[in-house]
């Protein structure tokens, strides 16, 4: 008999008619949402959104489901985002044509950097994660081929339609929403298979569930490279956006504490929680940028980290923890009434 | 000469790793905790220094006294008020705890004294000396010897005092601790402070000899890891000798390959360290 047979576990998937509800709902907001909040503040708020959500999504699969606290993932990010310019600036490639290549080289730089840091578990996994990333983030400072420390720039004008260099911010959003929306499919699909059960059986406890017979070190390789597939898939989309890296932007450790803060806020492991992170704290961010001009993202960050503190403190599981335990007094009065 | 000069300023430069990693090293033997805000505390001690210099013209004792207790109160202060919390909780809260208490000081301090960098101005241990043919600041002299004066006593105060042995009995074993009469909340506040205490008078020490800004707490911190994972989580005398070690290697990596490769250097190690010998120099298996 098999651990868990596939016609039980089908069963959860959009059973229930609210639930069907919900994702056209949230469907329907994303897709109206450029079309009716038109003006260029909402829509570059709506493309800020998007990334932030996919980068936090792509770490939920390794750091929230298999509970792999990673905070090197800008070094999947950053070879996401160099990859595509360095293609352009070596042989003027189209961006988007260096998009698979980075997906490639990431899977194939997690696989290297999961064989040792997989040997490490809990704070040593992440502290390990931190030198890598800190590694190649100084290692590109000093390298002339990708820039060095002034970075590397992308198209300036639309040579053709491949270079995707638009005025207008809608283009990306959808581009965006399109690789969200697979990412999150991914994830759901994910999260019902065989797969998705070692993952959280490893996060509650390694030992019981390799005892069990789950082959831990190969489930935790193969959820870290398909989380570094995803995550070097939002650093070139950032590029082909803003057309332009440097390695604070690409390899900086608070590229990597943004998908951590982002997925911790909305809920860790769940796989609406990134999504619920960033429709909160990218506005935040946007406001108190706007509010407080050039000063403002040092503000950014001390909002981010007041926040992580609470979240740490108070709801350690996230939003989705949070809604969960106060959830059932609404329904109880809601019956009574 | 100059080769012996470089090994001689990066000794004493580790003299000072090694007293803020000691903090870092207390904290994760006594409770299996990483404090991702540890250097933070360092460069927090070196602003109370500039600070008393500045508003009440203390000279390096004042201004190390007051580093010392300040971040101790500190210290004392977030274990009560957020670690003695998260601690029961899910690893990702651990994590997130004090890397939230990281960012939002950092970034606090950029906010208040901006990114620039700065420096004392000329206290009493301004000059230069000459021994045996070489050239050292007073100041990093004077820096490194307390720092190895003061990491010994740390050292001391854990393995020859009744104070010392509650620590490591809370250490050791939280529910037997309890049964003979130690409280563990109170053992472990003190650790924090001590910790945190240590990562402060590390920082004015280091503010009379060398310039600073905000910036350098995550230096610090990640230094502060790596020096514990050589020396071995939880050991504060391995985490003397990896201190000066690490001291020594930056100083002649950026000797020889040039300032920038220092770090690349450490890091390789610490990345190398954690895999080949997660225990380290001096830890227990």
């Amino acid at each position: 008999m098999k651990l868990f047979s596939s016609s039980r576990v089908s069963r959860f998937s959009f059973a229930s008619v609210p639930e069907r509800v919900g994702w056209g709902l949230l469907a329907a907001a994303l897709l109206l949402y450029p079309l009716v909040l038109s003006g260029p503040f909402y829509r570059d708020i709506g493309v800020t959104f998007l990334l932030a959500a996919i980068s936090a999504s792509a770490w939920n699969i390794v750091g929230g489901y298999a509970g792999q606290v990673s905070v090197g993932h800008s070094m999947f990010f950053g070879l996401g985002a160099y990859t595509p310019l360095l293609f352009y600036t070596l042989w003027g490639w189209p961006p988007l044509a260096g998009l698979p290549v980075a997906v490639l080289l990431s899977i194939g730089l997690a696989l290297v950097i999961g064989q040792p840091t997989f040997r490490l578990t809990g704070h040593y996994f992440s502290m390990a994660t931190i030198a890598v990333a800190e590694l190649i983030r100084i290692f590109t400072g000093t390298w002339d081929l990708v820039g060095a420390a002034i970075g590397l720039q992308g198209p300036a004008t639309a040579r053709s339609l491949w270079d995707l260099t638009f005025r207008s911010e809608l283009p990306y959003y959808y581009m965006f929403l399109a690789v969200l929306a697979l990412l999150l499919a991914t994830t759901a699909v994910v999260e019902r298979r065989r797969f998705g059960f070692y993952l959280r059986a490893i996060k509650a406890s390694e030992r019981a569930a390799k005892s069990l017979g789950v082959p831990v070190r190969q489930t935790k390789m193969q959820a870290l490279a398909l989380s570094a597939a995803f995550t070097s898939v939002t650093g070139s989309l950032y590029v082909i956006k803003t057309g332009f890296i440097d390695p604070d932007s690409g390899f900086g450790i608070l590229i990597s504490v943004q998908m951590v803060i982002v997925a911790a806020l909305g809920g860790a492991g769940t796989l609406l929680g990134p999504l619920m992170g960033a429709l909160i704290l990218v506005p935040l961010q946007t406001t108190t940028n706007s509010w407080f001009g050039g000063g403002g993202s040092g503000l950014t960050y001390i909002l981010y980290g007041g926040i992580i503190v609470l979240i740490a403190r108070f709801v350690p599981g996230g939003l989705f923890e949070l809604w969960h335990r106060v959830a059932p007094h609404f329904r109880t009065r809601a019956h009574a009434a | 000469m100059v080769v012996v000069q470089v090994i001689v300023g990066g000794l004493l430069l580790g003299a000072i790793y090694a007293l803020f990693s000691s903090g870092l090293t207390l904290i994760w033997g006594m409770m299996n905790f990483i404090n991702f805000a540890h250097g933070e505390f360092v460069m927090l001690g070196m602003y109370v220094a500039l600070l008393v210099v500045v508003w009440l013209g203390g000279g390096p004792a004042v201004f190390g006294i007051v580093a010392a207790c300040g971040l101790f109160v500190l210290g004392v202060g977030i274990y009560l008020s957020l670690i003695r919390h998260v601690i029961r909780g899910p690893m990702l809260a651990q994590i997130l705890s004090t890397f939230g208490l990281a960012l939002f000081v950092r970034y606090t301090a950029f906010f208040i004294f901006s990114a620039n960098f700065v420096s004392l101005p000329q206290t009493s241990l301004a000059g230069t000396v000459k021994i045996a043919g070489i050239f050292l600041p007073v100041a990093q002299l004077v820096a490194g010897a307390v720092a190895i004066f003061l990491t010994l006593s740390l050292h001391m105060l854990l393995t020859h005092t009744a104070i010392g042995s509650r620590l490591l009995a809370v250490a050791e074993d939280r529910a037997a601790a309890m049964l003979m009469g130690i409280r563990p909340d109170r053992m472990q506040a003190l650790a924090w402070g001590l910790s945190a205490g240590a990562a402060g008078i590390a920082g004015a020490l280091m503010a009379t000899a060398y310039p600073w800004s905000p910036s350098v707490g995550e230096t610090f911190g990640l230094i502060a890891f790596v020096v514990v994972a050589l020396g071995g989580f939880g050991s504060v005398l391995g985490s003397l000798y990896a201190g000066l070690i690490i001291g020594l290697i930056q100083a002649v990596s950026a000797f020889w390959l040039g300032a920038i490769y220092k770090d690349i250097v450490v890091y390789s190690l610490f990345v190398a360290l954690l895999w080949l010998r997660p225990q380290g120099l001096m830890g227990k298996v």
